[in-house]
This record gives C-alpha cells, structure tokens and sequence, in this order.
C-alpha cells in the first residue's frame, strides 16, 4: 500500500475494454426507442429552394421528418471563445435557406430503425442552386472570394494580433540574416476510434432530459444545451459520457446532433439515438490545423534570434465551431517563443470563413502550428548560417536560472532546464553518431537525413481569470470530489473525463497515495452531469494538472478532518498527530500504537457518537481547483530517415524522444501518451491530409483515401524523461497528451528535409508524401543541382 | 453505415449458388470485403445477395500434378501462409501485403478477381503466372486464361449466373522464380504500382523465359511482353534487368490512371521501378540452383573434379 505514485501501475480499465465490455453509447438501447438520421448537403455552397419529404414520410416505419423551419424553437449553436471584435456568423442547427459545407444538415428522419431512417433520407428531394465556393484560409480573404456569410465581410471573422508590430518589424529589418517563408499547415480530420453519437431520453412526466453524449467535457455541454440551444432549464437536463473511444479535441464541442436528438426525443416523446457512420465522421466533426503562414526570423551572423514576425490565415470553416477561434490565437501566437530567449515576437492571425467544415481543436491544438513555424525557420537558418541545427538552437536555449520566464507573447513558464534535456537527447539518440552514419551514407549516395526539434507547449489551461479575460466563455478549473463511506472505501468524483487517458488508474494512484489506502479501495466515477459536481472536462492536457490538483485539495481537507478526529479520541494535541499515508493510520507523533485506523476513523464519523465539539458527521470532501498558471511541458526529440531515392518513399529508421512533463505519477501510461502521440504527429508529417476540391468537395472522407499512420512504418521509439516539477500544482505535474503530436511532426520534417537538403531542395510542404519528395528529387537532380 | 434493403440466399452447393442466381438475380457474396463497403456506402444495391461463403468444397488450396488449384473461398490469409516451396513466391508474398490481418482472415481469393478491382494485388499476380479461372454455370463447367479473364475496369470474363470455383497456378520448378513488388496508397494499402514477374532461369544463369505484368495504374491487369521479351536470352544483370524494365512503359496504353496520392506521370514513372524490383526478387529466386551450382565450383571444384575422375574409372 502507498507510493503508488510514480509506478507503471496496470490500467484498471483495460481488461473491461480489451474484452468488449466497455459500455459506449452507441450500444445504449431503450425500449421504445426511435433513430435519428440525417440528410446532409451535397454542395459546399448552395441556397435550398425546397425540401421534398413527402416520399421519405411515407415510407413505412418512418416516425416524422424534420426540416430546419422545424427548428425554429432552439437556439443556434454558440461559439465560446469570442475574443473583442470578432464577427459570429449564426450556426442554425438544421440549415434553413443556406448550406455552407458538405455535410451541413438539412433534414432530420425519424425511423423505428436505422436502416428503415436512412432509406427514408436517401427519399428526400432538395432542390438546391449552387453557389460558388471558397476553400482556402488565405484565398477566401481575397477580392472577389464568395462570401461565406453576409455578416463577414471578407471572409474575415477576426484579426487577433499580439506582441510589439513595430519594434519586431525593426529587429527583422536590421537583421544580419532574415529567414522568410510561406507555410502550410495542412488540415486534419481526427478519426477518434470511436464515431460521435447520441442517445436522449425525454421524461416528459418529470419534464428531465437525459442525453448521452460521445463528450469530452459533458458539464460544458450541458451548460450550452441548457443556456443556449435546447433552453431545457440546467437542472432538468443530465448529460452522460460513458465509456469515449478517443476524441483528441474533437469531441469538445456541442455539435449539432446533441440538440437534434433531445429535439426529436422530446418532439415525438420516445427514446431517440443517432450513430454516426466513418463517411459521416469526416464531414461534421471538426476538423484540425489548415494554417497558412507567412513568417520571418531575425538572426545576427553567429545565430542569435533577434526577433519573430508572423502572419496566419486560419481556416476556420463554415461556422465557428465552439472553441474554434481560440486555437490559432491564445493557443497559438502565444506559444511562437519555443524554448527560446527572442527579444521581440510580433505575431497575427486572420480568422476567415470558408465552404468547409468547421476547424477546431485536434490535439495539441495551435501548439503544434507554432512549433512546426518556428522549428522550420531554425532549421532553415542552421543551413543558411552553416550550423549545425542543434548548436544554433542551444545557442538561443532560455537558461534555467531564468525561470519563471517571461516571453515577450504573455506567457510565463513556469520551469525547465533545456540545456540538459539537449544533452539527455543527444546521448539517448547518439546525436553524434547519427551525423557520422549521415556523412558516411551521403558519401554513398543514399538520402539519409537526421531530424531535431526541440517543442514546447502550454497545457492545462488555465488560470480562469486569464482565460476569462482573453475571451473563454467558461472559467477553467476543475472539481473533484472524495466521498468516504462508512467502511473507508472511497468514491471519487471528478469533473475530468476519460476517454482514453487512463483517468481510473492515475486518479485511484492518487488518491491511494494520498490517503494511505489500497487503490483497489478507490474507484473514480467520471462524465455524468448528475454524479459528478460541474466540472470543466478533458482537453488540452489538463486532467492531471487540475483534476488531479483538485482531488489533492480534496485529500487535504479529508486528512485534515481526520487528524482532528484522531486527535481527539486518542486524546492527543492535533499538532501532535502523525497522518502516516504509507499506511493510512493517524497516530501520535512518537507514539505509532496509539493510532487509528483510516476505516475506524471513517467509521467513527457515521456512528457520530464520539466527534469532536463543532465536527460534523460524514466523510466528504469537495474542491474546485483553478491553476495558477498553465504549465509547460517541453520536449527534444530525434529521428533519422532514409529516403528511397527510386520512389521518394520515406522509411523512418531511428526515432528518440526526452520530454519533460514534470512529475510522472503513472510511467506506463505517460509513455503510451507520448508514443500515441509522435505516431500521431508523423502522421501529419508524411501522410494525413484532408483535402478539399475547389468546389468544396472532401476527396478524403473515407478511410480509402484518408491515410493514418501505421505500426508497420515506424521503428522502436526510444522514450526518456527529463523532469522539472511544474511549481503551480501539488502534483508537480505538466501535461503529457500532446506533446509527442507536437514534437512528432516537427521532428520527421526536419529529418525529411536534412535528407534532401544536399539536393539543394529547401522546403516541402506536408504531407511529404512519395511522390512530392520524388518530384522534388527529380527538379533538382535535373537542374543540376546538389549531387 | 447502413447498407439499402436487400434479400439474402445461402447457397450450400455450386448448382444450388447457380439455380439462385437464375431465379433470384443479384450479387454472389463470399468475404463480403468488396462488395459490403461499397454497399454501406450506397454506391451499390444489389437487391439480392446469394451467400457462397460456406460452400465446402470451394475452400482451401490443393496440389494436382504441377499445378495448385486455389479454391473460390480461400482466404488471403491461408494463401499467405501457405508452406510449399513449389507454390509460387508471388502468390503467396502478394496476398500477404493485401489489406491488414483482419482483410486478410475474411477477404477471399475468388471475391477479390471477381470484383477486379484495378488496384488490387491478384489480377496482376495470377496475369503473370499465367493463372487458370475454373468457372460453373448453367451451362456447365468453363476454363478461362488470366489474359481472358481480366476483361476491363471491375469487369472479367464471368457471365451474371456464373461462380469462379478455383483458380490453378502452375507450380514453380527449381529453375522458376516470381516475385511480387507494390507501391502501396497510403490509406488504403491499395498498389499505386504493382508488378509481378514469373521468370525462368538456365543452370547458366541466362534467362530463358520471362512473364510480367502490371496493376495499380490501368484500369485492369495488364500484361508487360515487351519486357519479358526484351530478358529472354540474357543474364540477370542489374543493367540488363533495369532496360528490359524501362520497356513496361510501352505496355501500359493510354489509360493511366492518377488520384490525388499519385498522379498518373509519378505512376508511369514508378512503373519501370517496381517492374525492376519484381526482375530482380524473381531472377534472384529462379537463378539459385545456377548461383549454387557456380558457388560449388569456385569453392570446392578441385574437388567435384577429383570426384567425377574417380567415378569415370
């Protein structure tokens, strides 16, 4: 018992899921209950003359169908992030006059089955006149683009700009050496494991709505159905998040169809479920990345930044999905630092509107964008500067004696020691080494290619005043809460959310720990709006730095409570009681037979017979922690490449990673999230890719076309830690969930482009798929370049 | 994903698969791991499914004289896995790279030539060996050459009322070798490019007999003569093997094809690439008796020479 903490401890949820028994909602069933599906738009941009459901009507086993004049009584769905001066178009949950993207709903079917639901919408007739359509971030900006909504003129929803225009602008002009580039930083679609769904229960004697949710924060959810689009009053609606199959950002955000479902539930007073398939998967959840950028760094001749000048176009669909604007902003301006002292940072992002679906949070969200901005512009500048990339970027490495760190784009870092995460990684790599195998294969021909990056990331956000002020709709603490029964077992409650992380494990470690009980005594119980007190959720890595912080608040409380009670029937001083959490007896310091039990003392507290003047009875303690700050997670990692120089294949041959995420209460399942997340991060790099025609059709919207990375593709990837305890929480604790897919992208370009660097090829944009390298390889042997 | 409405027949014989069919209309089903999707997705509706999937005698693969008879049924995995040094290397290699293991443990040889899916591995493997399609009908029993059988995009020889029960491959001598190379689509696993080569080598080392043939970017299975043509009579060498393989080009006709992985001029170009590399696995697997028996004689020759002296007295 005890020290749990720190020990690569099994996932308690694992043998339920590994054998087929999580429970999902799409395996939820009532009696009685109808399904919901959807006839979305074909077009990108087209207005609808009519809706003909008169032949889906009639098909038999068909309930009702709905149009969006149907929905005239809820609200459009809310975007939570409103930074001064944005534009919000309206997001009509059902498309009345106007659709926008593909996948826009435009009818809702009502079956007694699914097959019977969707053979009635393939019945509906639209007649619709196309518009033309715009699908570029920077082009829809343009004079002349269509207009996405009436509202926006040019397609410009926001300009959020940050940082020192005029003194970054002098620091670039006066410059030994300037490096200037356009970027792109491709869209994403996130394929979670498990598709988005929806089941609701309207009880109409009680006047409750209960809806189950595929959510990574069911409170928020709850709060934007209730406050915005259903109007059901808050404390008649519960949201439930059962077992999540994944979400990585893209299960945030209230979609349309969680206020479809409850709609209908209660329209035609049945259970009502909607499922959504792969193919529809790709064309409403929302997407992640589409940047692009324009970027200039200042350097002196021996390779010291000078200053930082960026310019985004950010794609932000259609409409702007609940937290959409602020991925690219407070996300993303803010972090163009790095790991680096760069006196002047000057950066700005245009928000615009285009004919396609919504782009919101995918994970790591706007912190990959920054680093991928920044890590390029060095590695340009080593090979401009003649340097070795990892000499420049030390060269330019904040030194650990000047943390907390002020950036000049309003952050403060927290802790780090960069220097020995560089050398951490150059021996678990064999930096060194890799360079001499890289001479030696260039000397035969072959395109091998040594990548580094070295990333950084805000996770946790965030303190709720700072948030608050940016623009967040909702502060950004989490609750948690630590409920002792009589026989001292103990029920944890907490507003985080699991839906892959491993929350059952980390939280029981923790609250083991803390307590001095076993952790088979502990179960946490998460993502449902009626057990759990209102929580903020999962996203962004935050559970362990808020949600664990605020059960480490809760565990003070309950020891501090039982200190007193021990005090008190052993006769003793409280300042003289030992709380031993190695063991869970409070005993007299000195003294450790004069002790008591942790499940006499919670029984002690439900008899109630023999508690000190003032003390009440029961064993439950509830906190809301707010950080003090986000905290910042950083990272060096390594990877060599091979190009096959017939096909332009890339065959990734050694990958090496030291991350520092502060403490690490569960090794195992850190070390899960960092591979998961550089697999998921090279697939950026080299292969995924939502790509839109110029009509705004998706020619990725299944699984044939969209390419996810594979186990067959990578190596063994060798993990390290370099640990600095993040000071703003108990745990010490700094997120762990996004930044491999931060550092993964990064990395693999960098190798990529070292390879093809004596080619004299500069820059390729991802994905850096076969045939573009082998292009590439192609111009420049036949212009004679390189050798 | 939800396919539309549709009758489903199981059938426990041919004849009684054929007589459904007849009555029925439809579509035969047997893996399901082409024709399901495509329903899901609603780009098909065949109204009537008829089940061939558990008819007995259309599984497994057998030896008959030189030749293996793969039948209808069997999966991509038991071809994978298949452990006889005379059934042909390409086959075998070609069906493992099909998909992932759970494709691999459903999918089925017969499903996958009958769909003719251009992009899929086998059409090119069995164009190359040289492959026999056995089909029964209503009217009787019918053999069918893999250059007849393979008739255009998603098209073959079978008639609607038709079930390919087994397709026979010759099996592979000492002296033969074939070999199966593919430019994978990244999401899809798909070839962009594949290549087969059947080649027979001479204890020599002289190449005396060539096949290959090519998918991924035509619009069926093509046959590459030029190339074979061009190898007959020559030693496997890299030179030798890399100019008869530029000749693929003069193969492919005017239908390549590109998507958005791969346009049709980065196939064209990678075509002679994979040609090359099928060449090269395909004559290192048929030349080995003659590397052996030259290996033999630069090591121990005064010996085999002594040998042979004294068995002439």
């Amino acid at each position: 018992m005890g020290n749990y903490k720190g020990k690569s401890m099994k996932r308690v949820e694992d043998p339920r899921f590994i054998q087929g028994k999580g429970r999902y909602v799409a395996n939820l069933s009532i009696p009685g209950m109808v399904h919901v599906a959807i006839k979305r738009s074909p077009y990108a941009h087209a207005t609808i003359n009519s809706v003909d459901t008169a032949a889906a009507a009639a098909l038999p086993g068909v309930v009702a169908v709905y149009t969006g004049s149907d929905f005239s009584n809820v609200g459009g769905l809310p975007c939570g992030f409103t930074p001064p001066g944005i534009k919000t178009p309206a997001h009509p949950v059902v498309a009345v006059s106007k659709v926008r993207h593909v996948g826009d709903p435009v009818a809702v079917v009502v079956a007694e089955n699914a097959y019977i639901a969707h053979d009635a919408v393939d019945l509906i007739e639209v007649d619709y006149t196309p518009l033309p359509a715009i699908v570029d971030a920077k082009g829809a900006m343009d004079t002349g683009a269509p207009l996405v909504h009436d509202d926006v003129p040019d397609n410009c929803s926001f300009h959020w700009p940050l940082g020192d225009k005029d003194a970054t602008a002098q620091a670039i002009a006066s410059a030994d050496h300037v490096v200037e580039m356009e970027l792109i930083n491709q869209r994403l679609i996130p394929n979670a494991m498990e598709p988005r769904a929806c089941v609701a229960q309207w009880d109409s004697f009680m006047e409750n709505m209960t809806v189950w949710t595929t959510s990574q924060n069911p409170h928020t959810i709850r709060l934007l159905l209730g406050a915005f689009t259903l109007q059901i009053p808050e404390h008649k609606l519960r949201v439930i998040s059962p077992d999540v199959g994944g979400g990585f950002g893209s299960k945030i955000f209230h979609y349309a169809e969680e206020v479809i479902v409850p709609w209908v539930a209660r329209a035609v007073n049945r259970p009502a479920k909607w499922v959504s398939t792969r193919s529809e998967a790709s064309i409403t959840d929302a997407h992640g990345r589409d940047h692009v950028t324009h970027a200039k760094l200042g350097l002196k001749k021996d390779g010291t930044i000078t200053g930082l000048y960026v310019t985004t176009w950010a794609n932000m669909g259609a409409y702007l999905s609940t937290f959409a604007p602020l991925i690219p902003t407070a996300l993303y301006i803010t972090l163009l630092s790095g790991l680096y002292k760069i006196p002047v940072i000057f950066g700005e992002t245009y928000g615009t509107m285009t004919n396609t679906v919504p782009v919101d949070a995918y994970r790591g969200a706007g912190r990959p964008e920054a680093s991928y901005v920044l890590e390029r512009l060095l590695d340009i500048a080593a090979q401009d500067l003649k340097m070795d990339p990892v000499e420049l970027r030390r060269k330019n490495l904040i030194p650990p004696n000047e943390f907390p760190y002020q950036t000049p784009v309003a952050l403060q870092y927290d802790s780090g020691n960069y220097p020995a995460l560089f050398d951490k990684i150059e021996q678990l790599a064999d930096y060194k080494g890799m360079r001499k195998e890289q001479e030696k294969a260039r000397k035969d021909g072959r395109l091998v290619g040594v990548g580094f990056s070295s990333c950084i990331e805000a996770s946790g956000p965030a303190p709720s005043a700072v948030a608050v002020g940016l623009g967040a709709g909702i502060g950004l603490f989490e609750s948690g809460v630590i409920r002792v029964h009589p026989t001292g077992k103990v029920t944890v409650l907490t507003g985080s959310h699991a839906h892959g992380q491993g929350h059952e494990t980390t939280f029981a470690q923790i609250v083991a720990d803390e307590l001095g009980v076993p952790m088979e005594d502990v179960e946490i119980i998460h993502g449902d709006t009626e057990r759990t007190p209102y929580g903020v959720g999962t996203y962004g890595s935050r559970s362990a730095a808020i949600g664990g912080s605020a059960l480490v608040k809760s565990a003070e409380k309950i020891r501090h409570k039982l200190t007193l009670l021990a005090a008190h029937l052993l006769e003793a001083d409280p300042a003289d009681i030992v709380y031993d959490q190695n063991s869970g007896k409070v005993h007299v310091k000195g003294a450790p037979d004069r002790a008591k039990a942790f499940g006499e003392l919670s029984f002690a507290l439900t008899t109630a017979d023999k508690l000190p003047p003032g003390m009440e009875a029961g064993l439950e303690e509830t906190s809301f922690y707010d950080p003090a700050n986000f905290t910042f997670p950083n990272s060096a990692h390594v990877a060599q490449v091979e190009i096959d120089r017939d096909t332009g294949e890339v065959t990734i041959q050694k990958y090496a990673a030291v991350d520092d995420v502060g403490k690490v209460i569960n090794p195992l399942i850190v070390e899960g999230q960092i591979v998961g997340g550089i697999v998921q991060g090279v697939g950026q790099a080299l292969w995924e890719h939502g790509v839109y025609d110029e009509n705004g059709q998706l020619l990725t919207a299944t699984m044939l076309d969209y390419a996810m990375p594979r186990a067959d593709r990578f190596p063994t990837i060798q993990v390290d830690r370099n640990e600095t305890p993040s000071p703003h929480n108990p745990l010490g604790v700094k997120g762990a969930g996004e930044m491999g897919t931060i550092a993964g992208t990064t990395t693999i370009v960098s190798a990529v482009m070292d390879a093809l660097a004596p080619l004299g090829i500069r820059h390729l944009e991802m994905p850096l798929t076969a045939e573009k390298i082998h292009n590439a390889i192609k111009a420049a042997t036949s212009n004679g370049g390189g050798n | 994903m939800y396919p539309p409405k549709f009758d489903y027949y199981r059938a426990d014989s041919v004849d009684e698969a054929v007589a459904l069919m007849g009555q029925h209309g439809g579509k035969f089903i047997a893996g399901g791991h082409s024709l399901l999707p495509v329903m899901k997705m609603r780009l098909a509706d065949p109204g009537v499914l008829i089940d061939i999937g558990r008819i007995d005698g259309l599984r497994g693969i057998t030896r008959s004289g030189n030749s293996f008879r793969i039948g209808a049924l069997t999966t991509h995995a038991t071809v994978a896995a298949y452990d006889d040094r005379h059934f042909p290397d390409a086959l075998k290699h070609a069906a493992g790279m099909i998909g992932d293991p759970q494709v691999r443990n459903r999918g089925t040889v017969g499903g996958n030539v009958a769909h003719a899916d251009p992009a899929s591995d086998l059409p090119t493997v069995f164009l190359a060996l040289g492959a026999t399609f056995h089909i029964a009908g209503a009217n009787g029993a019918r053999s069918v050459h893999a250059a007849n059988f393979f008739t255009g995009l998603f098209e073959t020889a079978l008639a609607e009322n038709e079930v390919l029960t087994a397709v026979e491959v010759p099996a592979e001598g000492i002296e033969n070798g074939s070999a199966y190379a593919k430019l994978f689509n990244p999401a899809s696993r798909y070839a962009m490019v594949g290549a087969c080569a059947n080649i027979t080598v001479s204890l020599t080392g002289e190449c005396t007999a060539c096949s290959v043939a090519v998918g991924g970017l035509t619009p069926k299975a093509t046959a590459a003569p030029s190339v074979g043509a061009a190898l007959v009579g020559k030693q496997l060498t890299d030179d030798n093997i890399a100019a008869a393989a530029a000749l693929v080009l003069n193969d492919l006709g005017g239908d390549v094809m590109g998507d958005i992985h791969a346009s049709a001029e980065y196939r064209r170009q990678m075509a002679p690439v994979f040609v090359g590399r099928a060449l090269t696995l395909a004559g290192h697997r048929a030349g080995w008796v003659a590397r052996l028996q030259k290996n033999v004689k630069d090591v121990a020759g005064d010996v085999l020479e002594e040998i042979e002296r004294r068995l002439r007295k």
